[in-house]
């Protein structure tokens, strides 16, 4: 039985070496863990609910195993670095590097996130709001600092580094319903992502100066001209508003509306250390820099006091911690910041020790209020009575805060207190000053301190206590062990000055090396702590008068204020500046963009007389008379008042266009041209049958003559644009080469059309979908939703065949009077509505005129035609099917999906581009086939006309929709609307709506 | 390369006329508008090929320098086809505006009216009863019976020394 389990213990211990040895040097991979774990942690919650936070627990716990391991090498005085390239002609890699700095940053990272994730399992409850986005982004968050303390590449340091500020804001924000959680995140957000900035051009200076990007060879560099010197406080600017430091220390309290654990993790243990962090980092190179002195001790002892003054004014427990958390920043900075070998070992155990004992802190608030529904120490008391364990909890980590032996705390104060006498006795000025700031911080802190333990556990007298409650033992079990290793590493202190020493080694030696201790006899450091202790207990019970004087000397001064202000005064500014420019008139817009356009391009031709365009008068005498018709109709159009004239003058230019491009050599063009203006007046027709008649009154916001000026000065400068480029030609143009290109390698005399279906194929591709894209805008403009294959009653061919043929048989039966129908739906209209004679004739030439189309089509590529023309000559011949027999006539006419017609027209033309890529051509590339068929001659066929029936399909498609839309559905929508409602009534009221 | 005066004058009358309708506020003018200006491009681009020429197919005898030049041509064939699909967009904008709101107009963006004129309401938050000292308020597992309220009476309480302290707090804790 006891040899079984000996057994089983053996082998747990082996499997647990093997996972040592596997997540050795792993830090690239813990990281890719971190982003896996975090991107499935909302499947987890969403399965186990809270207990899920157990399962994220395991990636920092790996995490932290694995810094474990590389223990020894660490201690051994190795860094171990990993590097995978990244953007190499930027010097930029994706390099981590754990030293002893590091190495501890690291622990405490994934030690302490691993714990407060244990604790969140029962800080939550399992219908908590959105609590697998928390869970995601509390991991992600883990993973972003654990980057962050190793990488070594300065770019990837900040990009760890501004991922840590936008994780905090999501996760101070996570009451997403509460305006305070909202704003604090903002406030947090602004605060650091405005120093991360400021940091990041200093990073970019140091990397430019000293040639590289990463951090550990910058520090070995240590410039120390005027460059650097802005750089290194471009960078300190980051860490401090990171880290909280005065002057930016408000948003830390602000943004303890998080809820409490991201409060233990973020605002004690993790990211309020990342300038801590940086500084400490830095020091060993920049630390005698000109300025560093004055700025680290300097706002470190501010921000030392001012939190602990401020702490001790709080009611609100978690309140009194984030002072006082403000406090301890400013307490490391000095320290770590401060440049001597001794102060260095201080900084790191003290660095550590606040980790402890803070995190245990928050977490103990967070059960408190868990507990008794607040935290408000005037509201709680005989806490301490009903829940002793957490009392005890509480007060080790409160010893070590205040730095009662046998802390870790204790030991790290000692050995601050020392290095700064030591310093101070040696004539330095800083020295003093930093002694002296942090033995007053000190004082604070501990009346603080007192004060907190005091509020949250004591009995007072005329306050309800508190009711009696179970101790949880898990949700105990995070704060108890931070207590616990707070008191065990003080035990240990000799042994923690080893594992720390490596860091403070980067440092200059002094005459004689502090070493760390719990015992260093009757020193006057430990003087200077007896004292500190005293004095502190002595404000704690004067609390009564204390208050009395911060009441007095309020000034009603602060940060969070001034930083109110900024922000209200950007806010107005932009809405003034919006107000300003952004009218929200559609003509003033346009107006700008166009005047702007004028002018600038207006005085570049006048800055630039190298005007060397010659003029002729005309190409043809033809052209003068067809111009003064389309300038004529132009003008007329912007006179006209009532809709159907305007459309008619601007459908007149464009026949002009096409007759000029019919003379001028462009058969294609021509065509295409006239095409158009046919449907685009059809469709007109089909819009303007439901607007009133007359064109509204209402013009624009500019005069009549102004909008003449702008539109007259556009003309003329396009004018004088034509001539200038045509001008400044020199160069043959390209296309001379493509009557060969067309023929030999196109196989197609039409140069246009196969410019469109193989040389510039990818154009046209692009022309396609611009078709595609409209179309389906047209359709779900009428139809709202899906394209209404529905609405339109189709008329099964067999079905309308049979009839139409009953039908023809009776009409040639003389004795009967009923009118036949010549279409296959033509009985649908009512009579008043059918013209016999256009029946007759679409019902000759609908057919005909599909050959035709399909004649263009495939001629195209020899001849003028081609897939645009084709496709709206088919269009053409349903436009006469609808208008001769109406919406139903269409369905019977063209039965298929106009969106099936417009994918399969796609899908040809794409599969026309892709399918050479198969036999390893490029893209769009034809082939040519030619078939002897005897006596029938020969039949060839390019690959590019199946594109070319793409754009056919494409086309008819477009036609399709358009006559589906505005012709069918809206034709359906108005019978719905109702029949014998008067249209001109209807038209007159709403215009008289649109005009009041 | 000389430019035919001819087909100048009549580009910078479309794009004047354009321009001048496009300025307006009823829709179906600005569609017109576009239409003209549609016009003057493709016949800007027509005019960049130049000289006057037989049409670009290839046959016997007809040099490449003769014919009129084909890449405008294609630029301008694609272009005519586009506008088209886009005016009938517009179109259908037209109408559905006119069923809609029986408006052929284009109105002036009602945010930027109630900026200028200080009547923009931002949407309130109302949540603005948040207990600040608490996550979990009369939720807690024994809560205190003032948990959740905001204002505790305590002048005469156990604490006398901190009262009063909530009115100079400052540095942020109140927000």
């Amino acid at each position: 039985m006891l040899s079984s389990a000996f057994q089983m213990l053996r082998r747990a211990y082996a499997a647990a070496l093997r996972l040592n040895s596997a997540l050795e040097g792993q830090m690239l991979a813990i990281l890719l863990a971190f982003a896996v774990g975090s991107l499935v942690m909302p499947l987890f919650t969403r399965q186990f609910g809270r207990n899920a936070f157990f399962i994220a627990a395991i990636v920092p716990t790996a995490a932290f195993v694995a810094a474990l391991v590389e223990g020894p090498r660490i201690l051994a005085g190795e860094a171990i670095v990993q590097s995978a390239s990244w953007v190499d002609e930027l010097a930029m890699s994706v390099s981590v590097r754990m030293d002893t700095l590091s190495w501890l940053l690291t622990l405490v990272v994934t030690g302490v996130g691993a714990l407060v994730l244990i604790y969140c399992a029962r800080y939550f409850r399992s219908d908590e709001d959105s609590l697998g986005r928390f869970a995601a982004l509390l991991l992600a968050f883990a993973g972003a600092m654990y980057g962050l303390v190793l990488a070594d590449d300065v770019y990837l340091l900040f990009i760890f580094w501004e991922a840590t500020s936008v994780l905090s804001y999501l996760l101070i924000g996570h009451y997403t319903g509460k305006k305070t959680s909202r704003s604090a995140a903002l406030q947090a957000l602004l605060v650091t992502t405005f120093g991360g900035l400021v940091m990041f051009v200093g990073l970019v200076l140091l990397a430019v100066e000293t040639g590289t990007s990463s951090l550990s060879a910058i520090i070995a560099a240590a410039p120390s001209d005027t460059l650097a010197v802005v750089a290194i406080m471009l960078v300190l600017v980051g860490a401090l508003s990171k880290s909280a430091i005065f002057p930016f220390h408000f948003w830390l309290p602000a943004a303890m509306a998080a809820p409490t654990p991201v409060s233990a993790y973020l605002h004690a243990a993790a990211m309020v250390k990342a300038g801590i962090y940086l500084v400490a980092r830095l020091a060993p190179g920049f630390a005698e820099i000109d300025g560093w002195h004055e700025v680290i001790i300097g706002l470190g002892v501010i921000t030392m006091v001012l939190g602990g003054w401020n702490a001790l004014k709080q009611h609100d427990l978690k309140l009194v911690l984030a002072y006082g958390t403000v406090s301890q920043l400013g307490f490391m900075l000095i320290v770590v910041g401060y440049g001597t070998r001794d102060a260095a070992l201080a900084g790191a155990a003290l660095l550590l020790a606040h980790a402890l004992f803070k995190s245990t802190l928050f977490l103990a608030v967070g059960i408190i209020d868990h507990r008794a529904g607040t935290r408000d120490l005037r509201k709680l008391s005989g806490l301490g009575r009903e829940a002793p364990v957490l009392a005890v909890i509480t007060a080790a980590a409160i010893a070590s805060m205040v730095g009662l032996p046998p802390t870790l705390g204790f030991v790290a104060k000692e050995a601050v207190f020392t290095a700064l006498l030591a310093d101070a006795t040696a004539g330095s000025l800083f020295g003093w000053v930093a002694l002296v700031g942090v033995a007053l911080g000190s004082v604070l802190t501990v009346a603080y301190s007192a004060r907190f333990l005091w509020g949250a556990f004591s009995r007072k007298p005329g306050v309800e206590a508190c009711r009696s409650v179970n101790e949880h033992v898990d949700f105990l079990l995070a704060p108890a062990l931070l207590a616990t290793s707070g008191l065990a590493l003080g035990l240990m202190a000799s042994l923690v000055d080893g594992w720390l020493s490596g860091y403070s080694m980067a440092f200059p030696a002094g005459e004689e090396s502090y070493h760390l201790a719990l015992w260093h006899g009757l020193e006057p450091a430990l003087a200077i702590s007896a004292l500190t202790l005293a004095s502190g207990g002595v404000l704690f019970m004067a609390r009564q008068r204390v208050a009395h004087i911060q009441k007095a000397l309020g000034t009603g001064l602060s940060a969070a204020a001034a930083y109110n202000r900024s922000i209200r005064f950007i806010d107005r500014t932009a809405a003034r500046t919006t107000s300003l420019t952004q009218r929200g008139s559609l003509p003033f817009y346009l107006g700008v963009i166009l005047t702007v356009f004028t002018v600038t391009i207006g005085t570049t031709l006048m800055l630039n007389r190298t005007w060397t365009g010659e003029l002729r008068l005309w190409d043809y005498p033809a052209q003068l008379a067809i111009a003064a018709v389309m300038i004529v109709a132009a003008v007329a159009a912007t006179r006209a008042g009532k809709r159907f004239q305007a459309v008619v003058l601007v459908g007149v230019t464009g026949i002009g266009m096409s007759a000029l491009f019919a003379l001028q050599g462009a058969p294609d063009l021509a065509l295409t041209q006239i095409l158009v203006e046919v449907v685009t007046l059809v469709a007109f027709m089909l819009v303007l049958r439901r607007l009133p008649a007359r064109l509204g009154h209402q013009h624009g916001t500019a005069h009549k003559g102004i909008r003449a000026v702008i539109g007259g000065s556009v003309g003329l400068l396009m004018a004088v644009v034509a001539v200038v480029a045509l001008g400044a030609r020199t160069e043959l143009p390209i296309s001379l080469e493509w009557a060969q290109l067309a023929f030999e390698e196109g196989h197609g005399r039409n140069i246009v059309n196969v410019a469109l279906v193989d040389l510039r194929g990818w154009d046209t591709m692009g022309e396609l979908s611009v078709i595609i894209a409209a179309a389906t805008g047209v359709a779900s403009l009428i139809f709202i939703s899906g394209r209404g294959v529905d609405n339109l009653p189709t008329v099964a061919r067999r079905e309308a065949k049979k009839t139409a043929r009953a039908r023809l048989r009776r009409s040639s039966d003389p004795t009967t009077t009923d009118r036949g129908s010549w279409l296959l739906a033509g009985r649908t209209l009512a009579d008043r509505n059918r013209s016999i004679l256009l029946e007759v004739v679409v019902r000759l030439i609908f057919h005909p005129v599909i050959v035709v189309s399909l004649y263009l089509l495939l001629a195209g590529h020899n001849a003028p035609g081609g897939g645009f023309a084709g496709g709206l000559v088919a269009g053409m011949a349903l436009v006469a099917r609808y208008l001769a027999g109406g919406r139903h006539e269409l369905g019977a006419a063209a039965p298929v999906d106009a969106g099936k017609l417009l994918g399969v027209g796609l899908v040809l033309a794409v599969g026309t581009a892709m399918v050479p890529l198969i036999f390893g051509a490029d893209a769009l590339t034809s082939s040519y086939f030619e078939w002897e068929l005897g006596i029938f001659g020969e039949l060839t066929f390019v690959t590019s006309t199946i594109f070319d029936i793409g754009v056919y399909l494409v086309v008819i498609g477009l036609v399709l929709d358009v006559l589906r839309s505005l012709g069918a559905e809206v034709d359906r929508q108005y019978e719905e609307d109702g029949v014998h409602e008067n249209p001109v009534e209807k038209v007159a009221s709403g215009e008289r709506r649109a005009t009041s | 390369m000389s430019v035919s005066l001819v087909l100048l004058v009549v580009m910078a009358a479309l794009y004047a006329s354009g321009i001048y309708l496009l300025l307006e506020r009823s829709m179906t003018r600005v569609l017109l508008g576009f239409l003209l200006v549609g016009n003057a491009t493709n016949l800007l681009i027509l005019i960049t090929a130049g000289k006057v020429g037989s049409a670009p197919i290839v046959a016997d005898g007809v040099a490449p320098e003769d014919m009129t030049d084909p890449l405008p041509e294609a630029l301008i064939l694609t272009a005519i086809v586009i506008t088209f699909g886009v005016s009938a967009f517009l179109m259908a904008l037209i109408y559905r505006s006119w069923k809609l709101a029986r408006q052929d107009n284009v109105q002036d963006d009602a945010d930027d009216i109630a900026l200028r004129t200080g009547t923009l309401l931002l949407p309130s938050d109302g949540s603005d009863t948040d207990s600040s000292d608490t996550e979990f308020g009369l939720r807690g597992e024994a809560a205190v019976s003032t948990a959740g309220e905001l204002e505790v009476e305590l002048e005469d309480a156990a604490d006398n020394a901190t009262s009063g302290a909530d009115t100079s707090t400052d540095d942020g804790s109140a927000r």
